[in-house]
Formats: C-alpha cells, sequence, structure tokens
C-alpha cells in the first residue's frame, strides 16, 4: 500500500504529457520554422542577415523610409493605437455604466454587447461592409478606407475590451468609494484616484487582445477597403502567397517579438488573474 | 440633472448597441429583399432564403461541412485540453509555468503568425494538399488553449479532498478522475466545449493557410466571394443565413434568460 500512493500522484501528472507533447510540436516548433526562416539565405539555406536587410531596404531606388512597405509598417502602427483607444474610450465608459447601473440582471445587459459575436466573423464583417456601402463610405478614398478600417476592427473587437474592464470594475470594493468620498474626494477625484487605477489590469488585459490583432487582422482590412488598405499582416500573407518565405518570416518575427513585448508590458503572460484570455469570459 | 446624466448614460449604451447591431440589422432587413445589392430595395421576397436553402448550391453543403468540421476540432480539443489542463494542475509548479506559458502563447499571438508557422510545419512534414490534418490540427491549436484557460479555474476551485476520500474509500485513481474530479469540472469543459465551437467556427485565418484546397468553410468561402466578380445571388444568399444565425442566437439567448429567472424565482 505504501508503495502504490505515489504512484498514484505521479500519473495525474502524467496527463500532462500529451498535451504538452502537443504544444511542443505544433506551438513551439513552428515558432522555431519561423526563427529559421528568417535567418537563412532563401536559396542555398545557409545562416544570413539578408532578409533583414531586405526587409530594411527600400525597392527599386526608394530609401527604406519612402517604400511602400515602411507606408504599411507605419498605417498598420496608426490603425491600430486608434482602433485601441477608440475601444477603450468606448469600453470603458460602458462598462463603467454597466457595473455601476444598480440593476439586478448586469450580465444580462452585458451579454448584449457579446451576442453579435457568435455570429460567424466574416459574416459580421460583411454585415459591416454592406452598412458602409449603404451609407455610401464604402472605398470612396484612402483616408475613407482607414476610417472603415479602423471602424471594422472596432466593431470585431470592442467586446474583448468591454469585458475585462467590467470584470475588474466590478470586483472593485464599493466601500472604497464611499471612503473616498466620506474623505472629501469629489466625484471625479475619486474616479481617478480610486475606479481608474483599480481597473487597470482590465484595461491592460483589454489593450493586449486588441492591440496586435487589429494590426495583423488582414481580413478586415481588406474586407473594408477592398484590399486598398494594406496592414502587416496582410503583407506576411502576401509574402506567404507569392512565395517569399523569408521576408514573410522576418516579419513574422518582428510581431512575436512585438507580442512578448506587449504581452511582458501588459501582464499577459500572469496566468493567474482571471480577466485574462481573451473569449474565456465569453461563455 | 440627475435625470440629465441618465438620459446621457443609457443614450450613450443606445448609440454603442445600435453601432454593434446596425450592420447585422440591416442585412436581416435587407435578406427579404429581392435585389441583390444593398443598395436598392426591389420588394420583398424570399429569394434569398430559397436560394440558401436549394441543396444543389453551394452555401448549404459548405455550412454543413463548417459545422461538422467545429464539432470534430471542439470535441478533440476538449479531450485534448481536459487530460491536459488536470495535468497541468497537478504537475510540479515550474512545469505547470512553463505549460501555461506555453498555452498562452497561440491565444495572444497574432493569429497570421500562428497561421503561418503551421503551414511551414505541414510543409515540412510533407503533407499532401488534399489532408485535413493540418486545419484539424490547426484549429486545435486555435482552440485547445482556451479550453484548458476554461477548466483550469474549475480545477482550482475544486475541493481536493473529495478526490482523496475517493482513494481511501477504495476508488481506483482512474475510477476517483473520472466520477470525482471531472463531475465537478464539467461546467468548465462544456463551456470550453462552446467556446471551442464558436472558435472554430469563427475562425478564417488558420483555415486559410491550413485547409486542403478544394474545402471551403462558411469563412473562407464568403471570403472568396468577395474578392473575385462572382455571382450576386451567392453573395446575398449568405445574408439569409446572417439573419438565420442572428435569430437562432437571439431566441438561444431568451431562452436561457427565461429558464435562468426562472429557476431564480423557484429558489426564492
Amino acid at each position: 500500500m505504501t508503495t502504490t500512493k505515489p504512484r498514484l500522484r505521479f500519473s495525474r501528472k502524467l496527463l500532462a504529457i500529451p498535451y504538452a507533447l502537443f504544444l511542443l510540436v505544433f506551438v513551439v516548433a513552428p515558432l522555431f520554422i519561423i526563427i529559421y526562416y528568417a535567418f537563412t539565405n532563401g536559396d542555398t539555406g545557409k545562416l544570413s542577415f539578408e532578409n533583414f536587410q531586405n526587409f530594411f531596404s527600400g525597392t527599386a531606388g526608394q530609401s527604406f523610409f519612402e517604400s511602400s512597405r515602411f507606408k504599411t509598417i507605419v498605417q498598420s502602427f496608426g490603425i491600430s493605437i486608434a482602433s485601441t483607444l477608440l475601444c477603450l474610450l468606448i469600453a470603458y465608459p460602458v462598462a463603467y455604466i454597466i457595473a455601476h447601473s444598480g440593476l439586478k440582471n448586469q450580465m444580462g445587459l452585458l451579454l448584449l454587447f457579446i451576442v453579435p459575436m457568435w455570429v460567424n466573423f466574416v459574416l459580421r464583417i460583411n454585415a459591416l461592409k454592406e452598412l458602409l456601402s449603404w451609407i455610401g463610405i464604402y472605398n470612396k478614398s484612402d483616408e475613407w478606407n482607414i476610417f472603415n478600417t479602423i471602424l471594422g476592427m472596432v466593431y470585431d473587437f470592442l467586446p474583448f475590451m468591454i469585458l475585462p474592464i467590467y470584470t475588474t470594475i466590478s470586483k472593485i470594493d464599493k466601500s472604497y468609494l464611499e471612503a473616498a468620498r466620506d474623505l472629501g474626494a469629489g466625484g471625479v477625484s475619486a474616479f481617478i484616484k480610486v475606479t481608474l487605477p483599480l481597473s487597470k489590469a482590465g484595461i491592460m488585459s483589454g489593450i493586449s487582445m486588441v492591440f496586435l490583432p487589429s494590426m495583423t487582422n488582414y481580413v478586415v482590412s481588406n474586407y473594408m477597403t477592398f484590399n486598398h488598405t494594406k496592414i502587416i499582416g496582410a503583407f506576411i500573407d502576401e509574402c506567404f502567397r507569392n512565395d517569399h518565405w523569408n521576408l514573410g518570416s522576418v516579419t513574422a518575427l518582428l510581431l512575436l517579438t512585438l507580442m512578448f513585448v506587449i504581452t511582458w508590458l501588459t501582464g499577459g503572460f500572469n496566468t493567474e488573474s482571471d480577466t485574462q484570455s481573451r473569449g474565456t469570459s465569453l461563455w | 440633472m440627475v435625470i440629465f446624466r441618465k438620459i446621457l448614460k443609457w443614450g450613450f449604451i443606445g448609440l454603442v448597441l445600435l453601432f454593434i447591431y446596425a450592420p447585422i440589422l440591416l442585412l436581416t432587413v435587407y435578406s427579404f429583399n429581392e435585389a441583390e445589392t444593398i443598395t436598392d430595395w426591389g420588394k420583398f421576397s424570399w429569394t434569398h432564403y430559397e436560394y440558401f436553402f436549394n441543396p444543389e448550391n453551394q452555401p448549404l453543403p459548405i455550412v454543413f461541412q463548417t459545422i461538422c468540421l467545429a464539432l470534430v476540432v471542439a470535441s478533440l480539443s476538449t479531450l485534448l485540453a481536459t487530460v491536459g489542463a488536470i495535468g497541468i494542475f497537478y504537475s510540479k509548479r515550474r512545469v505547470g509555468t512553463v505549460l501555461s506559458g506555453a498555452n498562452q502563447i497561440p491565444v495572444i499571438n497574432a493569429e497570421v503568425v500562428t497561421a503561418i508557422s503551421l503551414a511551414f510545419l505541414f510543409v515540412a512534414f510533407q503533407l499532401p494538399k488534399s489532408s485535413f490534418i493540418p486545419l484539424i490540427v490547426g484549429q486545435m491549436v486555435l482552440c485547445t488553449p482556451f479550453v484548458v484557460l476554461s477548466i483550469i479555474p474549475k480545477l482550482k476551485q475544486m475541493d481536493n479532498n473529495l478526490y482523496e476520500a475517493a482513494l481511501d474509500l477504495g476508488a481506483s485513481p482512474t475510477r476517483a478522475l473520472f466520477s470525482v474530479v471531472i463531475p465537478q469540472i464539467s461546467p468548465g469543459i462544456v463551456s470550453g466545449f462552446m467556446l471551442a465551437i464558436t472558435l472554430s467556427l469563427d475562425d478564417y485565418i488558420i483555415a486559410a493557410y491550413t485547409k486542403p484546397n478544394t474545402f471551403q468553410t462558411i469563412s473562407t468561402h464568403i471570403y472568396s466571394l468577395a474578392k473575385g466578380s462572382t455571382v450576386e445571388m451567392i453573395k446575398s444568399s449568405y445574408w439569409a443565413l446572417t439573419a438565420i444565425i442572428f435569430v437562432a442566437i437571439v431566441v438561444v439567448v431568451i431562452v436561457m434568460n427565461v429558464l435562468a429567472s426562472k429557476k431564480a424565482g423557484k429558489k426564492q
């Protein structure tokens, strides 16, 4: 009997092996293939930094800063920053109002914001496109295209911003606010000094769920602009389809680095907090 | 002043909801339109629905195979994730941290990067282009981490003494796992499964990189239609699908809410 008990504990741990192998082969190994392609020469397969030079060099006599690639990068960052800020500006008040509404059925109200997410993503984007052409601003000019892309990103990712922020705001102990008010803080300063700092985790988690996708989800940008506005995700897709795997890998590697930086800044690897993980709170 | 603030608050909520629902509602209305473009209103008609429900046209079989794919992917992901989550939960702290970290990668990584890395991997494996393995595995990479994330909290809430008690009462570890641990984490498993279905149904990017050439999901099909100058009728028949899905979801949500409030009412 004494020998079997340690063995039993051991057997439960063993259950992690299949998933560990799965992660190793299908998540970690593919990332190393990207690194391999990024650092090797396309023809000879030898180690080189050629791809990085190619990435950061202009085409046809232009410098990098004049090239269309630079424009794509700047545009992506612009679209992504604007989409994230807009999501935040819309999501925070929504989450705040719901959390402070005093309604019994807050989840029901919150559900109203999530329900459209259960319609297929491409169908949804298609619906937004049809709405824009109905209004008459679809594919009208470059400026409208950028605006429409941002609109598409916000439309698609807004719930991912609302949910974590709502979760953190609704968990704030109301007595903190009362204490702030008792100590003489006005409504605004109580908000800035109590609610806002305490909901920071939700904001960060929301940003981490919106920022990178709105830089890379080329389905939205291609769909909303009839392929006229290019973002980094579309560039990677193009590289892959045209067999420029090395260049595509360099871009993917830069995005991967960016992902780790953002995740580190927003604390996304901290799996302890339950506001993390986009979508799990959808159910 | 209070009333003014109330109007401002709920007005804002209303505007955001309008923004979220306007596109789908517009398509729902126009799905009953005879014309095939959104800019002109013909007569009321069922043509889009007739086209959509005719099995000889493309949309219906594609919807069917997309649902089948989602069920396969979600089942496999849930199985893998349930076993994996239990394993992660009981492994040593350091191992658990590494595995949870790796589990986060597909969650936060840009989908196109995940997709391209998987495409490279499957090219290296030299699988035939008609193989479904890349598509199924690819979507599993997308879904499984989310299922793990919905099961882990349930494991943390679980009363660990019950498992020990089952062992003390003579149950084998396997038996104890199935009749004590699994029932306690089943809400997490179910919600993870549902989440996996929605993720698979929603996915465009992974599918575009890993699917067999001749296979289409709803997402890839609509996207391919948007590019070319294909027959408008196919495009507009998907408006009917949008309307159907939307109405179905609304009905399900209402029924669930009514049932939940009835339950709550009984308890009171």
